[in-house]
């Protein structure tokens, strides 16, 4: 396919408390390390964005500051936890556009005590009842009209799925965590590193039923980058550089279609179902051909529905396919083998292009301890409310 | 001899504006499109269904049923400590977050076949005194 589009290099920092480093750092870090991995400089580069929820104003530009300022387009970037995959998305379109043939797309974020977003935050105190905002609410409505806390808007996605299929409960979702913190004790670049029993995730302390402490992802700090190429300039470059490329089979994102509670509760089901059958579609694979999959699990509750809605397993059927250990990184489909967003950790600009970092080193038969073997195929996915998912599926290049 | 000033008289305001607490029984009001019938609570542009930008304020149904819910203990206001999230479809098909009334911040307490009905209840009072009235779900044959 002459259009397609490849990754030539890739890198992410580790993920963790960086307290002695600053974003731009981190940023510079992942942007340095993707470009050398893909044998090239800024002054290669046409076209860079940035990925960053929390940063403000033109972030990006101080990035180039510290790396490379050579006047091409930049795009600055934030769309929640799809922040990371946005930024790849904006450099694939700009090549598909016949505007540049070679870019850098960058995730960052720093969440650790002292960055901005995470100092606190206080609602003003209102002395007298007044009407604020479109609902015209006079108090904060958290914890009075329910919740909007994402640990708790994710626990109800898990308790919905609970109600529609039989065999999922706590320890269906416990589970999860159980394998995505085994899991992590594979990779060095993991926030936790550590395993987890069974009985000890379930016995922690429960942040929102069903979802206890070690079932929902840590914030943290980190980066990562990706350097992609059309394939006219692929077929120019080193041999070295090729033979380690790795094939964007399908880039495909979605927004929240109407749904009568999606405006009350986020529908993280129905964009992410969209999005899979697209994306499958596009690369001409299905659910049997991945050989791994880097999902979306900012809570526990959120990898098990994403298993059918991935169709990685029977429909209504993600209860059985994490008690058989399916999506086990030695079961029928290895999910989240980095350790997930879950231990792997999950700053938030940085997560969408981390995953594909994941993959693309698998890919490559780079990954190391943690290699899976053989890896021809694999699906990377991120969900950020309210709402947007991406997903990219990526392939082996042919030997 | 008469204060100079008569003393403020405490009022009751709805926590939300699509809460209505006159007009009868209080209960919760839409804005009904009228050319999809996707209803909406708070103010609205157009429809996210169909585009369409002509609303009618619908009064909205008091009984409904339990899709999903949660028990959220982290963040949870200390005051009333762990509570139950539930998203709740009323019995003409809109969609309605709050919490359960009446029922212990326990997983098993949740059932999803039980109706639940509107209650009000008083969240919290400003300097003036005036008083702001939530609402929550109980299930049907409870006092709350």
């Amino acid at each position: 396919m002459s259009d397609a589009l490849w990754i030539i290099g890739a890198s992410m920092t580790p993920f963790r408390r960086h307290l002695d480093r600053d974003v731009t750092d981190l940023a510079v870090d992942a942007s340095l390390s993707a470009l050398r991995d893909a044998g090239m400089t800024m002054q290669d580069m046409q076209v860079m964005a940035v990925g960053s929820q929390f940063e403000p104003y033109t972030f990006g530009q101080q990035i180039q500051k510290q790396i490379g300022q050579t006047g091409i387009p930049l795009y600055n970037v934030h769309n929640a936890c799809a922040t990371g995959a946005t930024a790849v998305r904006s450099v694939l379109m700009e090549i598909r556009a016949g505007e540049a043939d070679v870019g850098l797309a960058v995730g960052v974020e720093q969440m650790s005590a002292g960055s901005a977003p995470y100092r606190a935050q206080r609602p003003p105190e209102r002395k007298v009842f007044e009407p604020q905002g479109r609902d015209g609410h006079v108090l904060p409505t958290e914890g009075v009209l329910g919740t909007g806390h994402m640990w708790g808007v994710f626990a109800q996605t898990g308790t919905d799925y609970a109600r529609q299929h039989d065999g999922v409960g706590f320890e269906q979702f416990a589970k999860v965590a159980e394998k995505n913190h085994a899991h992590s004790t594979l990779n060095p670049l993991a926030q936790y590193q550590r395993p987890y029993s069974l009985d000890e995730i379930m016995s922690a302390e429960m942040m929102a039923y069903p979802n206890t402490l070690p079932m929902c992802c840590p914030t943290g700090d980190g980066a990562a980058a990706v350097v992609v190429v059309s394939e006219a300039r692929l077929r120019t470059l080193d041999p070295d550089v090729r033979r380690r490329a790795v094939k964007i089979s399908a880039a495909v994102m979605t927004t929240d279609p109407y749904t009568p509670s999606g405006d009350v509760h986020p529908d993280v089901n129905t964009l992410t179902r969209m999005a899979a059958d697209q994306a499958y579609e596009k690369a001409g694979v299905g659910p049997q051909d991945l050989d791994l999959v880097e999902l979306h699990d900012c809570f526990a509750s959120a990898e098990l529905v994403h298993y059918d809605n991935l169709r990685l397993c029977e429909p209504g059927g993600a209860g059985a396919f994490i008690d058989r250990r399916g999506p086990w990184r030695d079961g029928d489909i290895p999910v989240n083998v980095s350790g997930g967003l879950i231990s792997k950790g999950h700053p938030i600009g940085a997560t969408g292009v981390a995953n594909i970092y994941e993959v693309v080193t698998h890919l490559r038969g780079e990954a190391g301890d943690r290699q899976i073997a053989d890896a021809k195929v694999g699906l990377t996915h991120v969900i950020g409310l309210v709402s947007v998912c991406a997903i990219h599926i990526l392939e082996r290049a042919a030997s | 001899m008469a204060p100079l000033r008569s003393r403020v008289p405490r009022v009751q305001v709805p926590i939300v504006d699509y809460l209505v607490l006159g007009d009868g029984a209080a209960h919760l009001v839409g804005n009904r499109c009228a050319g999809c019938g996707a209803t909406y609570l708070g103010r609205r542009n157009a429809c996210a269904s169909c585009g369409g930008d002509d609303f009618e304020r619908a009064r909205l149904v008091d009984r409904g049923v339990v899709e999903s819910f949660t028990v959220v203990h982290r963040g949870a206001p200390k005051a009333t400590g762990p509570f139950v999230s539930a998203l709740v479809r009323l019995d003409d098909g809109v969609y309605v977050k709050a919490n359960l009334l009446g029922v212990a911040p326990d997983a098993g307490a949740v059932d999803f076949d039980t109706p639940v009905r509107l209650q009000t209840f008083v969240a919290g009072t400003d300097e003036d005194g005036n008083e702001a009235v939530a609402f929550g779900f109980a299930y049907e044959g409870d006092d709350g």
